[in-house]
């Protein structure tokens, strides 16, 4: 098959090699562990996503950059690796939530969105003429079928559920930290301190509402979901989930 | 003569306290020529909701293949059963896709919606034939009869009818609307939902 253009398996990059890996994907993992830390903490009573947002210089404006996104009332994702990849799969999964709400007249419930995400990110190990996303996501969403959930997906397609989970530079040790501090009845409070517990282990500098995002779901009470039935039929249901402002994330760095 | 009268056949879905009941006649015509008097225009969706199709017959068949495998994928993808008013923006949307070629088809919903403290609260609408959703209170018609059952239904219906009685209200706005339609009638279906059983009756009717 040796030809000039590359013959048979230069249709895709991703070919299995002989020992059954696609080092791309394999490739595209270790992109993500140079990405800087994010992490992802279900409470009883709400979820927690936070990452680092580091500058190369003191000179970058950083209150314009955006590391965790709102993707549609009740779901928000957090990511480790790519910037620009991350971009693209946001607009991809705010287009799909989008037209779910077209279809159905309510939000898509986060399983089903992070399906649709770890579709799209699959798809780009098997097409020919692309390379695989260079991010890890955490996707955190409530609705009323499942209640808060919290999802992780590879740039190989493939998604788990978790209590906890850390992805990007230090995960392993950020894991090892989050299984001693986890419980199964943390609150939501104790949930966002654990966060900034565990970014502050590996943390580089000073850790401040300037160089940490944080987002986190509000689980709502029977009383708000029956107004949000209401709403949804307005298409305009209260929020779960929400970025914490600046001044938020400096009162929970203060305590 | 419109398309949407060429087959007859009515469909009315009335609430009650705790309960829903979606009824219709039985005629399938060819205009004023008689064909059967056992066409079934209503159909149930999951255990809690019933699906009314009045309008073109041809049509009936086609929308309810549509919308049987969009909510069995709905089903499968989500792994839960479909809630009433998520059902009535899906039936909205496939309507509203066809909307410079639409089915000649007026749906009716009825049926009993979780509410998040786990009781059921009844749930009915309508839509247009190219999907607009019409969310009412009381009772929603559609077919032929349709204007005679808006008046039939006004007079009789009121709030928080138990389940017996919100099927005789049913039954007697049915039968007498249809008996001033020469488009529908020939015998009635009623289904009354309730939150642990659905029963179904035939009805005779006049059959001029």
């Amino acid at each position: 098959m040796a030809s000039a253009d590359g013959g048979a398996y230069s249709y895709s990059l991703t070919v299995f090699s002989p020992s059954g890996k696609l080092v791309q994907i394999e490739h595209a993992l270790a992109a993500v562990a140079q990405g800087t830390t994010s992490l992802g903490i279900k409470a009883t009573n709400g979820i927690v996503i936070a990452t680092e947002k580091k500058t190369s210089s003191i000179l970058i404006d950083d209150s314009v950059i955006e590391k965790v996104a709102t993707i549609c009332p009740n779901i928000g994702i957090v990511y480790s690796g790519m910037g620009p990849d991350f971009r693209i799969l946001v607009t991809k999964a705010r287009k799909s939530a989008q037209a779910y709400w077209k279809i159905y007249g309510e939000y898509p419930p986060t399983r089903v969105l992070t399906q649709e995400i770890a579709t799209v990110m699959q798809q780009a190990t098997q097409s020919g003429g692309v390379r695989p996303y260079g991010v890890s996501l955490l996707v955190a969403g409530w609705d009323n079928h499942r209640g808060p959930s919290l999802y992780q997906v590879d740039p190989s397609g493939s998604f788990w559920a978790w209590k906890a989970s850390a992805i990007g530079k230090n995960m392993i040790n950020a894991k090892t930290f989050l299984e001693k501090r986890y419980n199964d009845d943390i609150s939501l409070e104790d949930a966002i301190h654990t966060a900034l517990l565990t970014l502050k282990e590996g943390f580089e500098g000073q850790m401040t509402e300037k160089t940490i995002e944080i987002g986190v779901i509000t689980v709502p009470t029977p009383t708000e979901q029956e107004e949000g039935k209401i709403g949804g039929e307005t298409g305009r249901p209260k929020p779960t989930f929400r970025k914490l402002s600046e001044e938020e994330v400096r009162d929970y760095l203060a305590l | 003569m419109s398309i949407m009268d060429q087959n007859g056949g009515s469909v009315i879905a009335m609430v009650g306290k705790n309960c829903v009941a979606i009824a219709s006649d039985l005629r399938l015509g060819n205009q004023a020529l008689g064909i059967s008097s056992n066409f079934q225009r209503i159909f149930p969706v999951t255990d809690h909701i019933y699906l009314g199709l009045p309008g073109l017959a041809t049509d009936v068949a086609t929308l309810r293949e549509r919308l049987r495998f969009r909510v069995n994928m709905y089903t499968i993808k989500e792994e839960r059963e479909i809630a009433p008013e998520t059902f009535a923006h899906l039936v909205s949307s496939t309507l509203y896709e066809h909307r410079f070629g639409p089915y000649f088809i007026e749906p009716v919903m009825a049926g009993l919606s979780k509410t998040p403290t786990g009781g059921y609260k009844p749930f009915i609408a309508a839509t247009d034939l190219i999907g607009c959703l019409n969310f009412a209170k009381d009772f929603v018609v559609a077919g032929t009869a349709s204007t005679k059952l808006y008046g039939v239904a006004e007079g009789l219906w009121e709030p928080d009818l138990e389940p017996e009685d919100l099927f005789e209200t049913i039954s007697q706005t049915l039968m007498n609307a249809v008996d001033r339609d020469a488009y529908s009638g020939w015998g009635c279906v009623v289904h009354l939902i309730t939150k642990d059983k659905v029963v179904t009756r035939t009805l005779k009717g006049r059959m001029d």
